[in-house]
C-alpha cells in the first residue's frame, strides 16, 4: 500500500499557491549549479522546465528520442491556449477558468492543482509574447482570442492553426539559449528505457542511444519525466508515430503509482479511417467548431451526397441536444453523440463519419473570412482527402487524442517515488476525467515554466538528495536488465511483425475500451490482452541487431509496454462503476444517455500500484470539492 | 472501400551506415491511392519484416506536416511533386498505376546520411543555439498586451515563424545553402519589437554558425522557396542580407 499524500497547502484556494511558494525552501543561487537535474522529453512541459531550471542556474540534462528537441508532439497542437486574461471583457476570471476546468473534468480533478493552473495561465501568455511567439492580433495591435469547447467566454489565444508549434518553438528557443549558456546539455536520439531508484529515491535514468544502440547511464539529483500520453495504445490515434508510454510505464514498474488510466479523451473532430494501411488519424482542430456545424441525415442508411440532403432532413444533433453550448459542447459529449449517430445507422453513407459543415458560415461571413480563420486547416483537409471543404462538408469522426490519466503526482508534481517529478500530459493532475480544449498547452507550460522551477528547489533544499554515481550497482543491474530484454526481443524470431500485433491490440482497445465500455467487454478484453501479450513474447519478429539504428526494435520495446498498460486501462475502466468524462460505461447513464457519475463511491483518484505484470493494487486519494460543488454537468 | 490499388515500382536508396556505400534497391508493391507515401513505406517494411529482411530506415513523426521529421527526395524533388506539403502529406492518388518512384534521402554536406533515408540535421539546432531566441528569463516579462504589434507585422512574423525545420530548402539548393531556414528565424525576430535589442547581434551570430557548419552560399535560384512545404518566401533572405549589412554598418560585431 502506498501512502498517497497530495500535500495540498492549507488555506483558501486563492491563497494556496502564494503561501506555498513563500513556505518553500530555497536553494542558494551559488549552489544551484551543483545540482544535476534530468529532464526527459522536450515538448512544452519538458522544454519549458529545462529552460527555466537552466535560467535558475541548475545543471540540466535534457533527453529526447527525436533528432531535434523541436520535433516533440506538442508541435502538432493546433487550436490554442487558454488564459484567464479577460481581454474580451466577457466575464472571464481566474475563478471562472478554474470553475470551467473542474466542471469540464466532470469533478474528478484536484481542485488546488486546477486553481493554480488557472492562476498562472496569464503569466504563460506574457512569457510567450516576450519570447516572440507571433500570436494572432487585432487591428489595434492587441492579442486576439477565440472560443473553445466547454466555455462561454473567449479566452483562447492562438497563432493560426499552429499554436502548439509556435509555443513549442518559444520554449525550444528558451532552452537553446540555455544550451548556449552551458546550463542545459541536450542529449538527442536517446530513448529512456528505465528509471534508476536507489533506496526508494529516483537517482537517474538508463537510455538507449538510438544511433549506436549503446545503453547509457545518467545520474541526477532529481528526475523529471515530461514524456506525454499513451493514446497510441489504440494504435490509431491523433498522436505522432513515436509517442509512447515507455518512460512513464517503466517508472511505474519501479514504483510510481499510475492514476486514472481509464480517463482517455476521444477527440470528436478527427479524420475518419480510410483503410487497413492507415497509420494515424489526423486531428482537425476543435476551433473549427466555432463556425462549423455538425450534422448527419435524419434518415437511417442515407446514401445521398451531402449537398443533396435538404435542410429539413439534416439533424444538427449537437445544437438539438445541447442548445446552450451547441457545436461547442465539450469533447467527451460531442464524441459520444457522434457515436450514437453512427450506431443509429445515420453515419455519413453508412461510414463511421459525420459532417462538419461550413456552408452557413461561408454564406454569413464570406469565403475569405473563413479562409483567414482556418485556411491552413482547410488546406490540410484537402491534401489528405482530395476534397474541397469550401464546397462540400468535411467528414469527421472521433479518435483517441489525449490521456488525462498518467503518473500520480502530489501538489508539487512529485510522483510516489521521491525525486521523480512528472509534468505535462504524462501526469494525471489537472484535467480530471475530461480535458477542455486549449488546456493541454496551458498545463504543459504551467508545469514547466511556473511550477517545477519552485517545487524542484523545495525538494533539493528540503530533502538534500545526494548524487549516486553511474557505476553504482543499481545502475549496472538496470543496464543489464535492458540489455537482456533487447537480446530477448531480438531472439524470438517469430512470425508476426510488431505493427501487426500493435494493430490487433488497437482493435481490442478501440472496440472494448473506447468510447463506450461495459463490464462484459472489459472482462473479455483483459483476457484478450493477456493472451496477446503472451503471443508477442512468443511470436514477434524483431529484425536487425542491437548495435545499430533499429526502428523495429524501438517499436517492439514500446509495444511491450503498451501490452501491459492496455490491461491496466481495462482494469481501471472495469473497477470504475460509473460514467464520467472520457470514461463512459454503458451501464451507468441517464435516460437521455448522459454520463451518470456515482459521487458517493467514486469521488477519488484511482492510483494503481504495480505488483507484477498483470497485477496491481488500488490506492485511493479522496477528492474534496470545497469550492466548486459537485453537480451534474449540464451543457443543455 | 473496395478500391483499385496502384501497382508501383519503387527505387529506394539503401545505405547501411554513414561509412557505407549506398545504392538503389528495387521493390514492387500495390498500394491504396488513399494511403500516404509513408504509409506505403510502412506496408513495404511490414512485408520486409515478414521476410526477415531489414526494413527501410526512414523518419517520420506527426504525419500531419508540422513536426518536420520526415523528408524524402521523391522523383528528384524534396517532399515530392506536389507543392507546399511535407512528405507525410503526399498521397498516392497523385501517382498512376505502373509508375516507378525514386526515393532518396535529403542530400547535403551538412546533413550526413545516418542510414538508408535517415539524415543528420542537427546542424540546424546548432544554428538556433547561437541566436535563435530572445533573451528573456521566465517570469521577468511585462503583460502580453503591453507591447501592441500591428496585425500585419504579427502576420508577417507568423509567416516566417511557420518554418518546420525539415531541411527541404537545403536539399533543394544546388549549393546546399541554409539561407531560407536561417533567414526565416532571423526575420521573425527582426519584424517583432521584442526582437529588436538583439537584432544585429543575432543575424551575425547565426550566419557565422551557418557558414562554419558547411552550408553553401545563396545564388538566388529560389529552389528553396519552391520546395518549402510551408511556402516560406525568399523575401526573408533579402531581409536577412539587409540586416547583415546593417550590422556591419552599426559595427555591433559578434566576432570573438
Amino acid at each position: 500500500m502506498i501512502k498517497l499524500d497530495a500535500k495540498i497547502p492549507s488555506g483558501p484556494i486563492q491563497d494556496k499557491w502564494t503561501n506555498h511558494k513563500f513556505n518553500m525552501k530555497l536553494v542558494n543561487p551559488a549552489n544551484k549549479r551543483k545540482y544535476d537535474i534530468i529532464v526527459v522529453g522536450t515538448g512544452l512541459a519538458g522544454a519549458s522546465a529545462a529552460a527555466s531550471l537552466g535560467e535558475l542556474g541548475y545543471n540540466v540534462k535534457v533527453f529526447t528520442f527525436h533528432d531535434s528537441a523541436r520535433r516533440a508532439h506538442s508541435i502538432a497542437a493546433q487550436g490554442g491556449i487558454n488564459a484567464a486574461k479577460n481581454y474580451r471583457n466577457d466575464g472571464d476570471s481566474v475563478y471562472r477558468l478554474f470553475y470551467d476546468t473542474v466542471k469540464g473534468g466532470d469533478f474528478r480533478a484536484r481542485e488546488a492543482n486546477v486553481y493554480r493552473l488557472a492562476e498562472v495561465s496569464d503569466n504563460i501568455i506574457d512569457q510567450c509574447v516576450a519570447q516572440g511567439v507571433p500570436f494572432a492580433r487585432e487591428y489595434g495591435g492587441l492579442l486576439d482570442n477565440r472560443s473553445f469547447g466547454g466555455a462561454l467566454v473567449s479566452r483562447t489565444f492562438y497563432a493560426k492553426g499552429q499554436t502548439g508549434q509556435q509555443l513549442l518553438l518559444g520554449a525550444y528557443s528558451a532552452m537553446n539559449r540555455q544550451v548556449a549558456n552551458g546550463t542545459v546539455k541536450l542529449y538527442a536520439r536517446r530513448e529512456m528505457l528505465d528509471l534508476v531508484v536507489v533506496d526508494g529515491v529516483a537517482k537517474g535514468i538508463v537510455c538507449r542511444n538510438l544511433l549506436t544502440g549503446e545503453i547509457e547511464k545518467y545520474s541526477g539529483h532529481a528526475v523529471i519525466l515530461a514524456t506525454g500520453g499513451y493514446s497510441n495504445v489504440f494504435f490509431l490515434s491523433t498522436n505522432a508515430m513515436n509517442c509512447n508510454t515507455t518512460a512513464i510505464w517503466r517508472a511505474h514498474k519501479r514504483g510510481a503509482a499510475f492514476a486514472n488510466p481509464c480517463y482517455t479523451q476521444i477527440h470528436p473532430t478527427c479524420l475518419p479511417v480510410h483503410g487497413e494501411g492507415q497509420s494515424k488519424l489526423p486531428l482537425m482542430s476543435e476551433s473549427l467548431r466555432n463556425d462549423g456545424r455538425i450534422w448527419v441525415s435524419k434518415n437511417k442508411n442515407d446514401m445521398r451526397a451531402p449537398n443533396d440532403i435538404p435542410e429539413e432532413e439534416r439533424d444538427y444533433y449537437l445544437e438539438r441536444k445541447y442548445p446552450t453550448y451547441g457545436n461547442l459542447s465539450p469533447r467527451d459529449i460531442s464524441s459520444r453523440a457522434a457515436k450514437e449517430a453512427f450506431d443509429d445507422r445515420r453515419g455519413v453513407q453508412g461510414k463511421e463519419a459525420v459532417y462538419l459543415d461550413f456552408r452557413d458560415a461561408i454564406k454569413r461571413l464570406g469565403e475569405n473570412v473563413i479562409r483567414e480563420r482556418y485556411g491552413n486547416l482547410f488546406e490540410m483537409y484537402g491534401t489528405i482527402t482530395g476534397e474541397n471543404p469550401y464546397k462540400t462538408p468535411m467528414l469527421i469522426y472521433p479518435a483517441p487524442h489525449y490521456t488525462m490519466g498518467g503518473l500520480w503526482v502530489d501538489y508539487n508534481l512529485m510522483s510516489t517515488i521521491p525525486g521523480l517529478f512528472i509534468a505535462g500530459e504524462a501526469n494525471f493532475s489537472d484535467h480530471g476525467a475530461n480535458r477542455l480544449g486549449a488546456s493541454a498547452l496551458m498545463q504543459g507550460l504551467a508545469d514547466g515554466y511556473f511550477v517545477l522551477p519552485y517545487t524542484i528547489g523545495n525538494y533539493l533544499a528540503g530533502d538534500k538528495p545526494t548524487l549516486v554515481k553511474t557505476d553504482h550497482e543499481e545502475f549496472n543491474k538496470i543496464k543489464k536488465g535492458i540489455e537482456d530484454q533487447t537480446s530477448k526481443l531480438l531472439s524470438i524470431k517469430g512470425k508476426r511483425t510488431v505493427d501487426d500485433i500493435h494493430k490487433e491490440l488497437g482493435r481490442y482497445m478501440w472496440n472494448k475500451v473506447g468510447m463506450a465500455r461495459n463490464e462484459k467487454g472489459l472482462k473479455e478484453v483483459i483476457g484478450e490482452i493477456k493472451e496477446l501479450r503472451n503471443e508477442f513474447w512468443k511470436n514477434v519478429n524483431v529484425v536487425g541487431n542491437s548495435n545499430d539504428v533499429n526502428q523495429c526494435l524501438e517499436r517492439a520495446g514500446r509495444l511491450a509496454d503498451y501490452l501491459e498498460l492496455g490491461e491496466l486501462l481495462a482494469v481501471d475502466s472495469l473497477h470504475r462503476n460509473e460514467s464520467c468524462g472520457g470514461h463512459f460505461r454503458v451501464e451507468y447513464q441517464t435516460e437521455e444517455g448522459e454520463a451518470l457519475r456515482n459521487d458517493d463511491e467514486f469521488t477519488y483518484v484511482a492510483a494503481w500500484e504495480f505488483k507484477e505484470v498483470g497485477k496491481w493494487e488500488l490506492n485511493k486519494e479522496p477528492l474534496e470539492f470545497e469550492n466548486v460543488h459537485l453537480a451534474t454537468r449540464s451543457y443543455k | 472501400m473496395a478500391e483499385k490499388k496502384l501497382n508501383l515500382t519503387l527505387k529506394i536508396w539503401r545505405q547501411a551506415g554513414p561509412n557505407f556505400v549506398g545504392n538503389f534497391a528495387e521493390y514492387k508493391l500495390a498500394v491504396s491511392p488513399d494511403s500516404s507515401i509513408l504509409e506505403m513505406l510502412d506496408d513495404l517494411n511490414n512485408d520486409l519484416e515478414n521476410k526477415n529482411l531489414e526494413p527501410v530506415a526512414f523518419e517520420s513523426d506527426c504525419r500531419e506536416g508540422i513536426c518536420g521529421t520526415c523528408g524524402l527526395v521523391i522523383n528528384g524533388q524534396p517532399h515530392g511533386p506536389i507543392p507546399k506539403i511535407a512528405t507525410c502529406q503526399l498521397h498516392m492518388r497523385h501517382f498512376n498505376d505502373g509508375d516507378t518512384i525514386w526515393i532518396e534521402p535529403f542530400r547535403a554536406k551538412a546533413f550526413p546520411i545516418i542510414k538508408d533515408l535517415m539524415v543528420d540535421r542537427s546542424a540546424f539546432d546548432r544554428i538556433q543555439e547561437t541566436g535563435g531566441f530572445i533573451s528573456v528569463n521566465t517570469g521577468s516579462v511585462p503583460d502580453g498586451n503591453a507591447i501592441p504589434i500591428s496585425k500585419d507585422i504579427a502576420s508577417e512574423a507568423m509567416d516566417s515563424a511557420t518554418c518546420i525545420g525539415c531541411g527541404a530548402c537545403v536539399a533543394a539548393c544546388k549549393n546546399a545553402s541554409a539561407m531560407l531556414f536561417v533567414s526565416a528565424k532571423v526575420s521573425q525576430f527582426a519584424l517583432l519589437p521584442q526582437g529588436q535589442p538583439e537584432r544585429y547581434q543575432r543575424v551575425q551570430a547565426m550566419v557565422k554558425k551557418m557558414d562554419e557548419l558547411g552550408f553553401g552560399s545563396c545564388s538566388n535560384t529560389y529552389a528553396c522557396e519552391a520546395e518549402c512545404p510551408k511556402g516560406i518566401s525568399v523575401k526573408n533572405i533579402a531581409r536577412m542580407n539587409r540586416d547583415y549589412f546593417m550590422a556591419k554598418v552599426k559595427t555591433e560585431n559578434v566576432e570573438s
